[in-house]
């Protein structure tokens, strides 16, 4: 991926946000569900990747959240071999270092809109800090705001707003304290046509300022254009669908 | 934040969105709390109720019996003598120079089924109870003359009864009582303060009193106080010829257990003389087996109602799947659902069984007066106890133990969803 030229002059090399190499996983001993040969997602890079159901898209999302850990292969993200971290470990680096986004019930009924933002900073504090001055709540109505919600909503329940006011929102707690990687897991899947482009390109304006890379796993391919790179995780996955 | 401190208010917040489930298993388990500490409250007041009825006597003597239904039917008036006592064996026991005082009681007789009790000026003098509280007058004078009633608090409350009324004594015990003797009507002298005791129910007279009432009868010897060698009654002073039991004071407790022998073994006529506390011991002994089924039967509906705890709890795992996805999501370990699982019981059973200690010792307290009102019964107001906390905590601590179920469940499956949110 290019840099502009001053991006490239002033910044000190950044680790590749994700890095798989000879990555296999299997559920039940002989039955591999995913295997990877050599793949990357570089810092600040927006990847769009198209993976159907079964094609072991959930499987690597939980790889690279640290959730599951491969039989074999090496999977680093930011540079920090996930394997070689203890469990409670990767759960500090996830909450550290990533921003999630999922398809639909993104959002904690119990919490408030503001208390759903910031909640990544209660559990990393180095994720509070980057959420700046004056505090993680003034970052997350700014992020409403950058996202095209009015702030006043933040005094709505959670279960009142709509579908793509839940996502938006969704993508404001991904998006505090700057996490340098973003996954989301169609997190467009349940807004219609309109709304979609519109909620990827404020999503990846914000991830773009955060100067965070995005990972974004989608069966809609118009949304494809809108990134740095494309790819299909069934060209990736050595192991085809269900077969 | 700390983890275990965010696991505690995300459980808060949880379980104040799911508000009804959680408000209906508090309740329960508040329920059975109140259950179990009601119980136990009710058994620790008569145990008290009982042990302040009378304090300061040394022996009670009467006719051979067992010696808690001697202590029942002197002292708290319940049951019915088995025999009497002779004015002669009285005299001799309280004339010996080891003995303080005594007070004779003479029982038999009803006023509208309140106890009529004969007695003499020195149970005024020297009934104790409550641990040392004697014996005061609320209103008029104690027996002027053999006519003379003094009654307690009650029997003036419910009856509606002054200083001056004039009473009618039946015959046995019982409202609807078959012979009134309706020819020697008593005369209200006085009305005792209210004590909290089976005095404020009794009717007490003096001893001539009874005499003369039952003057014309004697003869008929149809009263079951009545000696088999009946004299007649005598004129100037009136002595009864029996008396249902007598309170010993002894001037020294060194000589108490040598009396007691004595009167055991005393040749003229088959009494017994018992300890009041040594008797009380004994009848705690014997409810002491129905107390603790009790107690057994309402811990089980804590075990209950602990079991309703666990029921929600695991309805709501699988519907929670989300949420501990987007937990796990944000950073949450696997240890952290875990602790959210178990805060969310410890809380509700918490505060639940905060709650039922709270209700019974309320209930308690507001119903001082009613409960005295109604049977005579002083409730004292006192703390929570050692038994309260250990219940309170015992609660929280079954609930966290019980939570451990589904926590364990949650644990597991935060492990295998992982970051994917179930619908």
């Amino acid at each position: 991926m290019t840099q502009n030229g001053l991006g490239a002059a002033e910044q000190p090399a950044r680790e590749p946000a994700i890095e798989l190499e000879n990555l296999s996983f299997s559920y039940r001993p002989n039955e591999p569900v995913l295997a990877i040969q050599q793949w990357a997602v570089a810092a600040g890079e927006t990847v769009f990747l198209k993976g159907p159901s079964g094609s072991g898209k959930s499987t690597l999302l939980g790889l690279i959240g640290g959730i599951l850990t491969p039989d074999s292969g090496h999977i680093r993200v930011l540079g920090e071999d996930l394997a070689s971290l203890g469990r409670g470990a990767r759960d500090r680096f996830r909450a550290q270092h990533l921003g999630f986004i999922f398809q639909m019930f993104n959002l904690l009924p119990y919490l408030s809109l503001l208390e759903n933002i910031t909640l990544p900073c209660r559990f990393s504090r180095q994720r509070a800090g980057r959420a700046g001055e004056p505090g993680p709540e003034a970052r997350a109505r700014k992020l409403l705001e950058q996202l095209g919600l009015d702030p006043a909503i933040a005094a709505r329940p959670v279960t009142e707003l709509s579908v793509g006011q839940q996502q938006r929102v969704a993508a404001a707690r991904a998006l505090i304290g700057e996490p340098e990687l973003l996954v989301a897991d169609e997190p467009t899947s349940a807004l219609d046509a309109d709304s979609r482009t519109q909620f990827v390109e404020l999503l990846l304006a914000q991830s773009k300022a955060a100067g965070s890379a995005v990972l974004f796993v989608s069966h809609d391919a118009s949304l494809a254009p809108l990134f740095d790179r494309a790819e299909a995780l069934t060209d990736l996955n050595s192991i085809g669908p269900s077969s | 934040m700390s983890a275990p401190s965010l696991a505690a208010s995300l459980a808060f917040k949880s379980l104040g969105n799911r508000r009804g489930t959680a408000l209906l298993t508090l309740l329960s388990i508040t329920i059975s709390v109140a259950l179990l500490i009601g119980v136990n409250q009710v058994r620790q007041e008569a145990r008290s109720s009982f042990t302040n009825t009378l304090s300061g006597a040394d022996l009670i003597v009467g006719a051979r019996s067992g010696s808690i239904n001697l202590l029942l039917y002197s002292i708290f008036r319940i049951g019915n003598p088995t025999g009497a006592v002779s004015w002669d064996s009285y005299q001799k026991i309280s004339s010996r120079s080891d003995v303080a005082w005594t007070f004779p009681i003479s029982l038999g007789d009803s006023h509208r089924g309140y106890r009529v009790m004969g007695t003499d000026e020195n149970y005024f003098t020297f009934y104790r109870y409550g641990g040392g509280r004697g014996l005061e007058l609320a209103d008029g004078a104690l027996f002027a003359n053999d006519g003379d009633a003094v009654i307690g608090a009650e029997v003036a409350a419910k009856l509606g009864y002054e200083v001056g009324t004039s009473i009618v004594v039946s015959h046995g015990i019982g409202a609807g009582s078959f012979a009134e003797h309706d020819d020697n009507p008593f005369r209200v002298a006085g009305i005792l303060e209210r004590t909290g005791t089976p005095v404020d129910q009794t009717v007490h007279v003096t001893l001539a009193g009874i005499e003369i009432m039952h003057g014309a009868e004697v003869e008929g010897a149809d009263h079951d106080q009545s000696g088999e060698g009946g004299e007649g009654h005598a004129e100037a002073t009136i002595e009864p010829e029996i008396i249902t039991a007598f309170v010993v004071g002894m001037k020294s407790r060194a000589a108490l257990f040598g009396l007691q022998r004595i009167i055991n073994d005393y040749r003229r006529e088959p009494l017994s003389a018992i300890i009041p506390g040594v008797a009380l011991t004994e009848l705690w002994g014997l409810v002491s087996t129905a107390e603790t089924a009790l107690l057994v039967v309402s811990g089980f509906v804590v075990v209950a109602g602990l079991l309703g705890l666990l029921t929600t709890l695991l309805t709501s795992m699988n519907e929670r799947r989300r949420e501990m996805a987007v937990l796990r999501s944000v950073g949450a370990g696997p240890g952290m659902i875990f602790s959210l699982l178990i805060c969310e019981a410890a809380i509700l059973a918490f505060l639940a069984a905060v709650a039922g200690v709270a209700i019974v010792h309320l209930g308690l307290l507001l119903s001082r007066d009613l409960v005295l009102e109604a049977f005579g019964i002083a409730l004292t107001p006192r703390l929570p106890g050692m038994f309260d906390l250990l219940v309170v905590g015992a609660v929280t601590l079954a609930a966290m133990l019980i939570a451990l179920v589904p926590a364990w469940r949650g644990y597991r499956n935060s492990l295998a969803d992982g970051l994917t949110v179930r619908i």
